[in-house]
């Protein structure tokens, strides 16, 4: 990833929406058409690609059309930056509060 | 962990602002003796692997809580944290700087600024932690830190790997 601050803003907001995350879950098993990828969403096709072209202008995704087929594709070196950061900063919350569960118990224990 | 305490991790993207809430199985005077006195904070606030060790604490405003995140090694990560504004038992707010093992902060590392609340949800309390980078760069500068830590984490274990093949 390069420093260009626009582009950073993008990808996080790409990263904002549940269903352009839930887009880039599915594009984790392989590359998929868009009509495929809006199937599991009660929306209309103009503001699901909206979400695309989303994901696409934050260059997570790769889109190509072939005929009238447009097929979606992650950008992994791009994808997995933000992911990997935002997992690793979940699982040390994460690790940090069962540390304090226990010395919450402990405390209470003592007080009693 | 209870299996029914409220966790959740939110991130902002727009704002470059994470948002971490989380429930404890405990009143709300102790949750907030866990977040403000050093010997309590050194028992929890780094995580696993690391273990957290204080070398000054002054809970005030004004005051900063300094300390280290020293992994199984023993390397020791230099952290400061500023009090700004505190209505006790309530919340705080707080700066979160990379430093030197003096307390000196280190400008050229990103800051983010802390925003904590203590909510009574008795028998429980909820804590909320909004921490907010002043810029895209800033975040950015962390995520590729991150990436390089992780890159390095990688590249010893390898190293011990190889080791022990030899």
């Amino acid at each position: 990833m390069d420093n260009n601050s626009p582009e950073l803003d993008l990808v996080f907001l790409a990263f904002a929406d549940s269903t352009r995350r839930a887009v880039l879950r599915q594009l984790g098993d392989g590359p998929a058409s868009v009509s495929d990828l809006a199937a599991p969403f009660d929306m209309a096709l103009p503001p699901f690609m909206k979400h695309i072209r989303t994901l696409e202008n934050a260059g997570l995704i790769t889109t190509e059309k072939v005929g009238r087929v447009r097929t979606c594709e992650l950008n992994p070196e791009k994808y997995t930056a933000v992911e990997d950061w935002l997992s690793n900063q979940r699982q040390q919350w994460a690790s940090r509060y069962r540390k304090l569960d226990q010395l919450l118990q402990q405390l209470k224990e003592k007080d009693r | 962990m209870k299996p029914d305490l409220h966790y959740s991790f939110q991130a902002d993207m727009q704002t470059n602002r994470l948002t971490i809430r989380r429930e404890f199985d405990a009143p709300k005077d102790l949750v907030w003796d866990c977040y403000t006195k050093a010997d309590l904070l050194d028992q929890w606030f780094a995580p696993e692997p690391f273990t957290a060790k204080t070398k000054s604490m002054a809970f005030k405003e004004g005051g900063h809580w300094h300390f280290a995140m020293v992994d199984p090694d023993g390397n020791e990560h230099w952290v400061r944290f500023d009090y700004e504004t505190i209505t006790p038992k309530d919340g705080y707010h707080a700066q979160d700087a990379f430093s030197d093992s003096d307390g000196g902060i280190n400008r050229n590392m990103p800051v983010s600024k802390w925003d904590v609340t203590f909510e009574d949800a008795t028998p429980r309390t909820l804590v909320q932690i909004v921490s907010t980078y002043e810029t895209p760069e800033a975040l950015q500068k962390v995520i590729d830190m991150g990436m390089q830590q992780g890159m390095e984490a990688t590249l010893a274990q390898l190293e011990k790997l190889l080791q022990t093949r030899q």
